[in-house]
């Protein structure tokens, strides 16, 4: 039933096919490589790898999320990093009360920042994160009520471009604002960290990380499975033609502002969860999460890989981020001067992205075949 | 005038102070003079050996000599830094250092550089000479011709008023002439009153009332101490009528401590709202008129905000005047930064402000870590000259500070010459056309290539001058710029873009709300309100509060 389901989607989509086997090979071979394959052997994946894998994959799912909304809705939110954000913490409230008693002042109620803030008993607030089921619901609802009651009004009102992201901006700004207030209970600057385990396995062991990579690996699979279901119906062409002309889709009678909601709202649930699977991973979630820049670099990673094509976001934001992290190593002052450049040329020449890139050659490709043959 | 005149009293203090260390021209005194300084040097030269008893007498004659150097030496043995050399029993001034003192000649100012601590001796004083010596030098500025000088002289004594200081105090309301300083004076006699064990009841109500009606925080806490209660519930002070008296005066004072602080509240709203119009203005042409959205403007405040410290290395002797050659420096750099940025990047862009958006964010980041590769990551020093530093003291309750004001100024004079550039030249006659209605404008032979490009640019020297300003109040390092960018939209914005009137109050209104807030709920908290305060308010009012009316469905 399921795999019926699977195959309507991605038939005649052969990139769609390719891109969820290869996720799904990796998944599976990469903890194979780290588990079962001796250290020696130049082919095993090192635990470090596979954490920095699990978080370029969390990336992407962040970055399909935008890519929905971006690339098939024209929304173009900057406060997506703040979704993402949430999710984290909610996550990060789990794992911090997972800790118990081995915190540094041995306070088995309190997380440790409290205790240093001399408080005494835990706000309401984090009541009921020591059950994970709990922790989940919230990891889902806590961004996607922010989204629906930030979306309501905005797409009510009729705030669009700029002005969306203008304010999806100050959004992720005031809530970065406010995660630095140590009267928060969230940690204040330092935010939530040194976590011990999850479900009662150790965070550090190999086994656990495998686990949680090939969790996100699924999830980002899953994930763009239902992204491409909305794509593909009749939701979706609704979606593109908001994108195309708003104003002629709401003359036609379409709700235009259900439709928008309902895709943020999905959307920051999906990040979200990008989030929740990216804390645990590695091992810290702080109000740096919120800043602006952040949730603009998210829209860099779908504009390199290709706006409105799902997969050209999860290219996008492992390719970046890969970048990033060897060019941070290798040349870290040269880092920005690349990713300001990218900006730059990806908006300039590459509106299509690496996919357009891609398809461009891949035409001149069939169009230099025939006449060769000729 | 005001402003003028303190800054003047300014320069004649510090000119005072280094007229001390230079040295007296002997030879040109007329013997008036030269009478004067044997005299005083007489009577120095018995300091060393006098007991208690005679140095009393002999420092009411170096008060009453007036000599150029009384008032200096009564204030060094006051803070036991008056010493004589014992070989032959000079008068100096001594400052301790690592082995021993440097001393300089009392009369002649001559340096005799750095000497043992055995060689010389303090000209010892006791308790009852150090009141004497209190009151004299009290007297001595309290009878300075310097009119700033004797204010300065009352406040100290109304600030930490003494007993001793009576005498000096009522002698100087008989002579002093100018009637704001007897009022003062008045004041400090209430003041000082309200101190002494021996005034009587009556006085010293009438000086309770007197303090009630000044404007002075310090009568304030003269006051506070009247009222006060002990843990047992029972007040410190025991007369009734007293604390009645004091209680009323208290009421007074807290109502107009008040008022000012609402004053001065409005002051700081008003500083905070020029500031965020200095960073918002230029974002208005470039988001307002040419609907680009210029993630690097922030980048464009931190250009001017260097080029004010490139400047200063430049001409390290003239910091006074460095602010006024960076003002056109920090415009055409950053300006001729926004024209190349618009040549080379925004040209392609136009009619996609998303994509604007995208593009100038990179090259944020670009001139970002540019800086940081020229200037380093750490931040730099940018001095305040003289002229900004300091702040006018408009009463006791209320002083504003020179860096605040010139900045309301300058962000006034800002918007003036700009709303003038846009409205009555010929330029700003293009601007608009271009900005209007494109194709007709360029079909009337205006090239609006160009136009774009020196729109562009001169929002960008607009943010460079902005970086002057800021340069003046917050530490300029790489990240200068990312904190005023989304403040700066949100103003732009928030008042209707395309309306440079609407720029101006939507800052103004928020630089003023966010101060009152802040007292209120602190300062992180209030920035929170109003940023959620301007989101809900663009749900309203998606186009700003004052909005350009149009017909159109959707840009």
């Amino acid at each position: 039933m399921k795999n019926g389901l699977i195959n309507t989607l991605l038939k005649d989509d052969k990139a769609s096919q390719r891109f969820i086997l290869i996720l799904m090979a990796v998944s599976i071979l990469v903890p194979i490589l780290n588990l079962l394959v001796p250290e020696s052997w130049p082919i095993h994946v090192s635990t470090y790898t596979v954490t920095l894998l699990g978080k370029y994959l969390c990336f992407a799912l962040l970055a399909l999320a935008v890519d929905l909304i971006w690339g098939y809705c024209g929304i173009l939110s900057l406060g997506h990093g703040a979704f993402f954000a949430l999710g984290g913490y909610a996550m990060g409230m789990y794992l911090m009360r997972q800790i118990g008693d081995r915190g540094v002042y041995g306070n088995p109620e309190l997380p440790d920042f409290m205790v240093f803030l001399n408080w005494q008993e835990l706000p309401w607030y984090w009541y009921g994160f020591d059950n994970f089921g709990f922790a989940m619901l919230m990891v889902l609802l806590v961004p996607g009520l922010l989204a629906f009651v930030f979306g309501w009004f905005a797409f009510r009102s009729r705030v669009t471009g700029v002005y969306l992201s203008i304010i999806t901006q100050a959004m992720t700004y005031a809530l970065m604002l406010a995660f630095f207030r140590n009267e928060m209970g969230f940690g204040g600057n330092n935010g939530l960290t040194d976590f011990k385990d999850i479900l009662g396995f150790d965070l550090q062991s190999d086994y656990t990380r495998c686990t949680l990579f090939f969790l996100t690996a699924l999830s980002l699979a899953l994930a763009y499975l239902a992204c491409i279901g909305i794509v593909k119906s009749k939701l979706g062409r609704v979606l593109v033609a908001i994108r195309d002309a708003e104003s002629r889709t709401r003359f036609m009678g379409y709700r235009v502002e259900h439709y928008k909601l309902f895709v943020f709202v999905f959307s920051a649930v999906l990040a979200g969860i990008a989030g929740a699977f990216y804390v645990p991973q590695v091992g810290i979630i702080n109000p740096g999460e919120f800043t602006p820049i952040n949730s603009i670099e998210i829209i860099i990673w779908v504009a390199i890989g290709g706006r409105g094509t799902l997969y050209g976001a999860v290219i996008g934001a492992i390719l970046v981020n890969y970048g990033k992290t060897w060019f941070t190593g290798a040349f870290p002052e040269l880092w920005l001067f690349m990713l300001g450049g990218l900006f730059v040329v990806a908006t300039i020449y590459l509106p299509q992205g690496i996919k357009g890139l891609f398809d461009k050659w891949q035409s001149r490709q069939n169009t230099a075949t025939p006449t060769a043959g000729a | 005038m005001l402003l003028r005149r303190s800054f003047w009293v300014l320069i004649l203090a510090l000119l005072s102070c280094s007229m001390l260390t230079l040295p007296v021209q002997a030879q040109s005194l007329p013997d008036e003079q030269h009478q004067m300084t044997d005299d005083f040097a007489a009577v120095l030269h018995k300091l060393p050996k006098a007991k208690f008893s005679e140095k009393s007498s002999l420092i009411e004659q170096i008060a009453d000599q007036k000599h150029a150097k009384s008032e200096a030496v009564l204030e060094a043995m006051l803070e036991a830094r008056l010493f004589y050399r014992k070989s032959d029993k000079i008068i100096v001034f001594a400052d301790k250092v690592d082995a021993g003192y440097h001393i300089v000649d009392v009369l002649s100012d001559e340096d005799y550089g750095e000497i043992g601590k055995r060689k010389v001796k303090k000209v010892s004083v006791n308790n009852s000479l150090r009141r004497e010596l209190k009151s004299l030098i009290a007297r001595f500025q309290l009878e300075s011709e310097d009119i700033e000088k004797r204010t300065q002289a009352i406040q100290n004594i109304i600030k930490s008023p003494d007993p001793v200081f009576a005498a000096s105090v009522a002698r100087a309301i008989d002579v002093e002439q100018d009637s704001a300083v007897r009022q003062q004076l008045l004041t400090a006699q209430a003041a000082v009153r309200l101190v002494s064990d021996d005034t009587d009841k009556e006085s010293k109500i009438a000086a309770i009332v007197l303090l009630g009606e000044v404007t002075d925080k310090n009568a304030i806490a003269l006051l506070a101490p009247l009222v006060e209660q002990k843990e047992d519930g029972t007040y410190v002070e025991t007369d009734e009528d007293i604390r009645v008296a004091a209680q009323v005066s208290l009421k007074k004072l807290h109502e107009r401590e008040g008022m000012y602080s609402i004053v001065e509240n409005l002051f700081f709203g008003v500083s905070l709202g020029s500031v965020l119009l200095l960073a918002a203005v230029g974002l208005a042409i470039t988001f307002g008129v040419m609907g680009v959205i210029n993630m690097a403007h922030g980048e464009m405040i931190m250009l001017g905000a260097y080029t004010t410290y490139v400047v200063q290395l430049v001409m390290p002797n003239h910091i006074g005047a460095s602010l006024i050659v960076a003002i056109p420096a920090a415009f055409l750099v950053s300006g001729t930064m926004g024209v190349i940025i618009e040549r080379t990047v925004i040209r392609h862009l136009y009619g996609r402000p998303l994509e604007t958006l995208l593009a100038t964010f990179g090259l944020s980041l670009v001139l970002q870590q540019l800086v940081r590769t020229i200037f380093s990551p750490l931040n730099r020093s940018v001095i305040t000259p003289e002229w900004m530093s300091g702040s006018w003291h408009v009463n006791g309750m209320l002083s504003l500070t020179y860096n605040r004001l010139y900045i309301i100024i300058f962000s006034l004079l800002v918007l003036g010459g700009l709303v003038l550039l846009m409205r009555r030249t010929f330029f700003g006659l293009q601007m608009r056309a271009v900005t209007q209605n494109r194709p007709m404008a360029s079909s009337m032979g205006i090239r609006t290539g160009w136009v774009d490009a020196l729109t562009f640019g001169l929002g960008s020297g607009i943010a460079g001058i902005a970086g002057v300003a800021l340069s003046q109040l917050t530490n300029v390092g790489p990240n200068l710029g990312q904190a005023y960018i989304i403040d700066s939209f949100l103003v732009v914005v928030f008042g209707g873009v395309g309306n440079l009137f609407g720029t101006f109050f939507a800052a103004m209104s928020l630089g003023i709300a966010n101060k009152f807030f802040e007292p209120l709920v602190g300062a992180v908290l209030a920035k929170i309100l109003i940023l959620v305060f301007i989101i809900l308010f663009i749900q309203r009012r998606p186009r700003g509060l004052f909005a350009i009316k149009g017909r159109f469905v959707e840009d």
